[in-house]
């Protein structure tokens, strides 16, 4: 490679790597301050894990513990107190609850929903299609209020199906599911239906095996969405702490004036966002693997 | 039992009619080739027998029976498909297994996991897998059971797809162009390998092609098909050599008959270019066409009132023959003669030549593309 190529690539990688330091920066301080003392969180000094010097915690006291319980290190103390003062394990099992009840429900309507429109011909099959469209447009702000109150009517406020109903049909997943069968070879199907299989048995034993990379694409928006969103869960969980999704929890750390703890806080969202970035980086091997149609032509 | 008729059998999408009032009769154990150039209709047809495709009017007999209002999957035809369709995420065991999965367990035994409790499970399974042992062998697949389509190339492909129609059993098979994805040679080898498997299954065959070198070679019978009509429905020889119409004659031999444009005078005798036919048309007065296929026309040294000459416009060397592109002198027409290596090799692009004709093989046609026939006398 001559000299100049270098001086390319190189402004290349300059550029993406500040772009990676932009998106990256955030991450680095919620890590870093899940592991340092509130004194040097406030004052800004410490590094990335800071001094990790043994102390006791005041707001630890006060909450009502002796100071032998209170003193450690200041890792140890963010993580301890995260866990202490809010149950996450019972906030992070809601979120997998939530994401999970919708993912699945929201596969078993798109799919035969997607096919319909992707393979069979029937009268007002373009109508149908162009609604579905139309919803995607519908922003989730406009229709929230309305929902509430149906949900209210019908006493599911305080319940898992407020967090979970709202969300079954996906007008993206049916969307996103039809222009990937679009793909699909008619004669698969054809095939299919010569063996002796019936319009389900095609869509959950043919369609549903050739979509996994299509179907993982969305399990990944789907799941982020769901798992990350706080305006839902807060309209419709008004008092039971035993319903709080992960970033309602996160929200019990903003406490009083004297009690605005960013240690625990950051330990506590590090614990939130761990298993969605394990979920990725896993989903992420199997998008690359995912079945293509190689063996149709 | 395998015999198929079509009566009366129009389609059409919209206000495009793509079939227009076929009759077919296919008989028990036939190899019949339905052949037409690209958007003849001629795989729709095939879909309507197989059920996948409604015809707009007319009826489908299979084995005597109407079969307009039986689904597919009931009719117990199998199909095998242009690009295989085989399922891609199953191994080629799998991809055999499932219509026979589908035929004889019923829903229960089909569950997952639960269904393997069902007492007469045992039992089918293991007729499922001596079906499959058995096909396999049949088309020596044994080795391949445990891959996917994906790592299997072309012509493996091509004999799991026909594997997994063969392992019912089914009264008829379709096939939906299957040879056209292959190359040149896998496909010349294919098509003895399924005019063998024919034989020994003796099954009805429903072949749809757009290969009229496939239609020749292959089927016992053979309909010609051209816009949604059906042209000619006879033996590959009997379809060759007398074919009912100008289209047909035109769409089936290759290299193309030759078309000469003619005429018949009062008395019927045909004269086209300086040449006149010793036979008489039927048809006096009118303008032909006369078509001569280019294996009856030979390149002479003789010059008389029966040859005619030309240049040599492009050879066609193919080894066992050679075919030259010839401009007639007159400029009407550009004709293929075909000439055998040792008599023409030292003939080449730019030469005069004079051409001949065999006797007793011109065919006529009329201006509407009819064919007429020679008087007797």
């Amino acid at each position: 490679m001559e000299a100049k190529q270098y001086i390319g690539e190189g402004w290349k990688h300059a550029i993406l790597i500040i772009g990676a330091i932009v998106v990256m920066l955030p991450f680095y301080m919620m890590v870093s301050m899940s592991l340092k003392s509130q004194q040097e969180i406030q004052s800004i000094s410490g590094g990335l894990i800071g001094a990790q010097e043994t102390q006791t915690f005041p707001v630890c006291v006060k909450t009502g513990y002796s100071e032998e319980t209170c003193t450690m290190k200041p890792y140890q103390y963010n993580y301890w107190f995260a866990f202490e003062k809010a149950p996450i394990p019972r906030y992070l099992m809601n979120g997998v609850i939530v994401t999970l009840s919708i993912f699945i429900i929201q596969v078993l309507v798109a799919l035969p929903c997607a096919y319909a429109l992707a393979k069979l011909r029937f009268y007002g099959r373009e109508f149908v299609f162009s609604m579905v469209l139309f919803c995607l447009l519908i922003p989730v702000h406009g229709i929230a209020l309305p929902l509430y109150v149906m949900l209210a009517q019908a006493g599911l406020v305080d319940t898992y199906s407020a967090l979970i109903l709202p969300w079954t049909i996906s007008v993206f997943g049916i969307f996103l599911m039809r222009q990937f069968f679009m793909t699909v070879p008619d004669e698969l199907i054809d095939a299919a239906r010569m063996d002796g299989m019936g319009e389900y048995a095609i869509v959950w034993k043919v369609m549903l095996p050739t979509a996994i990379p299509a179907l993982l694409a969305f399990a990944i928006f789907s799941v982020v969405a769901h798992w990350n969103d706080y305006f839902w869960p807060r309209m419709v969980i008004t008092g039971n702490r035993d319903l709080f999704t992960p970033p309602l929890g996160i929200r019990e750390f903003r406490g009083g004036i004297d009690s605005d703890e960013f240690g625990p806080m950051m330990a506590s969202i590090v614990t939130v966002t761990v298993p969605l970035i394990v979920a990725f980086i896993i989903a992420q091997k199997r998008f690359i693997e995912g079945i293509t149609l190689t063996g149709m032509k | 039992m395998g015999t198929i008729s079509l009566k009366n059998i129009s389609k059409s999408f919209g206000s495009t009619q793509v079939l227009n009032n076929l009759n077919v009769d296919i008989n028990d154990g036939e190899f019949l080739t339905l052949v037409g150039p690209s958007g003849c209709g001629k795989s729709t047809l095939l879909r309507i027998i197989a059920g996948l495709e409604q015809q707009t009017s007319g009826d489908v007999l299979i084995d005597n029976k109407n079969v307009n209002r039986v689904r597919a999957s009931e009719r117990d035809l199998a199909m095998v498909f242009q690009s295989y369709a085989l399922y891609p995420h199953l191994t080629v065991r799998r991809n055999l297994e499932t219509p026979l999965r589908l035929r004889d367990y019923n829903a229960f035994e089909r569950l997952p996991l639960i269904g393997n409790f069902s007492p007469s499970k045992k039992e089918k399974t293991e007729s499922i897998n001596q079906l499959v042992n058995k096909t396999s062998e049949t088309l020596k697949i044994s080795e391949l059971l445990d891959r996917k389509p994906g790592q299997l190339s072309g012509g493996q492909r091509q004999r799991v797809a026909l594997g997994r129609a063969m392992v019912r059993e089914p009264v008829a098979f379709l096939m939906d162009e299957p040879l056209s994805n292959l190359d040149a040679a896998l496909r010349v080898h294919m098509r003895s390998e399924l005019s063998e498997l024919h034989n020994s299954l003796k099954t009805t065959f429903v072949y749809v092609t757009h290969d009229q070198a496939e239609a020749l070679t292959m089927s016992s019978r053979m309909a010609v098909m051209i816009d949604g009509n059906l042209l000619q429905l006879d033996t590959p020889q009997e379809v060759y050599d007398n074919p009912s119409s100008l289209s047909v004659a035109q769409f089936v031999g290759s290299p193309k008959i030759n078309i000469f444009k003619g005429t018949a005078d009062s008395g019927g005798t045909v004269g086209f270019l300086n040449v006149n036919l010793k036979r008489k048309s039927s048809e006096s007065n009118t303008d032909l066409h006369i078509g001569i296929r280019p294996e009856h026309l030979e390149i002479t040294n003789e010059s008389n009132e029966n040859t005619f000459s030309g240049t040599v416009a492009y050879r066609e060397n193919l080894g066992s023959d050679i075919f030259f592109h010839v401009n007639i002198e007159d400029g009407s027409n550009k004709i293929i003669v075909r000439g055998l290596p040792q008599f023409t090799h030292q003939i080449s692009n730019g030469s005069k030549v004079n051409i001949k004709r065999v006797s007793d093989k011109a065919l006529l046609f009329n201006e509407a593309g009819m064919r007429v026939q020679f008087t007797n006398a």
